[in-house]
């Protein structure tokens, strides 16, 4: 019974998000569809004639569902700007910094779990054994990861996530994809993005097995973490005002996947 | 005798002493620390040798205004309708300091955040423009569409300013105005103080010009040229270079010990990743390039021009432009602008203007009697600037006199946050 109850508000939640991005972009397709009237008049450097095909261009990218992606990223923008945002900003606006970075700490203390599966999936034993002293360092003395003293005694962060595991056993990027919320990413980062969030909810099952009321409490711990998680990064879509920033993104995006991967 | 040669000896050893910590004190007292100029323009200033300044001041970012009501934006910059900027105010009246960012620059540039900090720390309020080039400026308040003439976008940024004035609701805790820029935005200074002394709308009291171009045309040229220059094989072998840029710094990243490619990384690997002189002109060159593929594709656009978007075609908000990014950083860049887009704009609006009229309006050299003569308008440079060209220097000490301050080195604008500089730039409006 429950669990249908929240299957059902799943599904209202995802009808919501569709018929929103239908709305934000929609309308921008209608307005692309309106002519003015006056001729169109070839341009002086037409690009069918200064885009060479004998040339390697660095701009271009494995990009199939480029239209998709462009929708989703102008819907990115207007979740941040109506939904994540003011949320963010709420909570940044209650909580003194001294706090926000403390849960902070915490957060990236619960993710060391996925640097551990995937340090040790790709068999990197100084990373797995570094990502092991700092949970038992930064859970301790770092009390709950609040405080990161592991970084200070040698033991940096050794960030692997399932996407970089697969990118090491030679599993291409694939095509480049924008997901609604997450932002940039590829067909495989978003495969190993399922795979570490899976791990980590069966994990965080296990944690709070004998906790009453384990839904509304993963639910406010899965919240908070997604605000802060949003509170850390500083991008906003469009604010670099160039017309290339869903380009530039894209390619900045694989670039450092790819090193990352090669770490 | 005796005792008096020893005297004079004495004498003559205190007084080469003297003159040689007169001498190596005066070398010594600047200890910015990066010597290569192309370095020193890169890499900005290391940490440790910055400013004291605080990690966080109370600013108003995201700020935005509507500086044309009746603009029809088109659909591909619908994100770009209003001007966006920040303010950072304090509770109390104290004087408002202008600043208006380089090339390129938004409002929240790094060196602009440097800057807010620095006033306001100091005492001022702080309100932050993006330069005129910026793609935002461009499609919200500039009046023409148009970057590049001087006169016009130093029109377009007074006008930003007594439309920011007329909406403020903090007036009466502004008790004087103050205006400084950098790079581009440094020339365009002097130019909004000139037009000031005949509108004198704020009557800026002081104004300072970091590391400004004296001809922005020729500043221009230089800046593209490093790209074209030094790229093995030419533009078109653009790609090679940058395979080798992204494998030196994967490289890097790689074997080094660092966590992200933030703070130090760049610092420590630079000469792994930028091994010789000529590289470093390429990405400094390749950085401006950026800019004016932005700038280039913002103007033809917003003037309908027809130069590299087919006249009259409106493009979607979703349109694919990797395309028209291709073209537009590509070819002889600069040039191109200046002369098929630039110069045919303002030629139909002044069918009498010569390219080279044009040019020479845009020159600090064209208002020179009034640099001259006005003691409010200081200027801040170093003799390595890579954006000037020979005898520039000499031209400025000569037009400033004492007003020109100087540094040994840090390239262009890469001194900026050094802790000297810094002193220097909050102390030029402090004293009277």
């Amino acid at each position: 019974m429950k669990r249908e109850k929240i299957r059902s508000t799943k599904s209202i939640l995802l009808f919501a998000l569709l018929i929103f991005i239908m709305l934000s972009t929609g309308c921008a397709t209608n307005q692309s569809a309106r002519k003015n009237g006056a001729a169109i008049i070839p341009a002086t450097k037409p690009v069918a004639e200064y885009v060479r095909s004998d040339v390697d261009y660095p701009i271009d990218a494995y990009d199939p569902w480029e239209g998709f992606n462009r929708h989703m990223y102008i819907f990115n923008y207007y979740f941040d700007k109506y939904l994540f945002l003011p949320v963010v900003g709420a909570y940044e606006w209650i909580m003194p910094d001294y706090l926000e970075d403390r849960i902070s700490g915490i957060f990236k203390n619960f993710s060391e779990l996925r640097n551990f599966t995937n340090n040790l999936l790709q068999l990197k034993g100084k990373g797995t054994i570094i990502t092991t002293g700092r949970v038992l360092v930064n859970s301790t003395i770092g009390l709950a990861g609040m405080y990161d003293p592991a970084s200070k005694w040698g033991m940096p962060v050794q960030k692997e996530d399932f996407g970089q595991t697969l990118g090491h056993y030679g599993v291409g990027a694939g095509p480049f994809l924008v997901l609604p919320v997450f932002g940039p990413s590829t067909l495989r980062d978003t495969t190993g993005l399922v795979f570490d969030t899976a791990v980590h909810a069966a994990v965080m099952n296990w944690a709070l097995d004998d906790v009453n009321n384990k839904t509304e409490i993963k639910l406010g711990i899965n919240l908070l973490g997604a605000i802060d998680e949003r509170h850390r990064m500083p991008f906003r879509y469009y604010q670099s005002g160039s017309p290339f920033e869903y380009d530039y993104i894209r390619k900045f995006y694989l670039e450092k996947r790819l090193m990352d991967i090669a770490k | 005798m005796k005792t008096r040669r020893k005297w004079r000896h004495h004498l003559l050893l205190g007084c080469i002493l003297l003159l040689a910590t007169v001498c190596v004190g005066q070398a010594a007292s600047y200890d910015y620390p990066i010597t290569d100029p192309i370095e020193a323009t890169i890499l900005s200033t290391p940490k440790a040798a910055q400013a004291d300044l605080p990690e966080k001041i109370r600013v108003k970012k995201y700020e935005t205004i509507t500086i044309f009501p009746e603009r029809q934006v088109p659909d591909i910059f619908w994100y770009n309708q209003k001007l966006r900027y920040s303010i950072a105010y304090h509770k109390e009246k104290a004087p408002l300091m202008v600043l208006i960012a380089g090339t390129g620059a938004g409002y929240d540039s790094a060196k602009m955040k440097m800057m807010q900090k620095a006033f306001f720390q100091a005492g001022f309020h702080v309100l932050a423009l993006s330069s005129p080039t910026h793609p935002n400026f461009i499609v919200a308040a500039s009046s023409t569409g148009m970057p590049g003439d001087i006169r016009s976008d130093a029109g377009d940024i007074y006008h930003v300013l007594e439309k920011l004035w007329q909406q403020s609701s903090k007036k009466e805790l502004v008790s004087a105005f103050y205006l400084v820029g950098y790079s581009l935005g440094g020339s365009q200074a002097a130019f909004v103080a000139k037009l000031d002394e005949e509108r004198k709308v704020f009557n800026f009291k002081k104004v300072l010009m970091i590391n400004p171009a004296l001809n922005i045309y020729d500043s221009a040229v230089k800046l593209d040229k490093m790209l074209v220059d030094n790229i093995p094989g030419g533009i078109d072998h653009f790609d090679d270079f940058y395979n080798k840029l992204i494998h030196n710094i994967t490289k890097s990243y790689v074997q080094g010990d660092f966590v992200d490619l933030a703070g130090n990384f760049f610092y420590q690997a630079y000469s792994n990743i930028i091994p010789s002189p000529q590289e470093g002109r390429a990405v400094i060159g390749f950085s401006f390039r950026i800019s004016l593929a932005n700038m280039l594709f913002t103007a033809d656009v917003m003037t309908n021009s027809g130069y590299l978007v087919p006249k009259n075609l409106k493009l979607s908000r979703t349109a694919s432009l990797t395309d028209y990014c291709k073209v537009a950083s590509r070819g002889n860049g600069f040039l191109e602008y200046a002369e098929n887009l630039f110069y045919p704009y303002f030629k139909r609006r002044e069918p009498n203007l010569s390219f080279q009229a044009l040019i020479a309006r845009s020159s600090l050299r064209s208002i020179e009697s009034y640099l001259r003569n006005n003691e409010k308008i200081g200027l801040v440079t170093n003799v390595d600037d890579i954006i000037l060209a020979d005898g520039d220097i000499d031209y400025f000490k000569q037009v400033f006199g004492s007003r020109a301050k100087i540094y040994p080195r840090g390239g262009h604008c890469g001194n900026m946050a050094y802790k000297d500089n810094v002193h220097y730039m909050v102390n030029f409006f402090k004293s009277n």
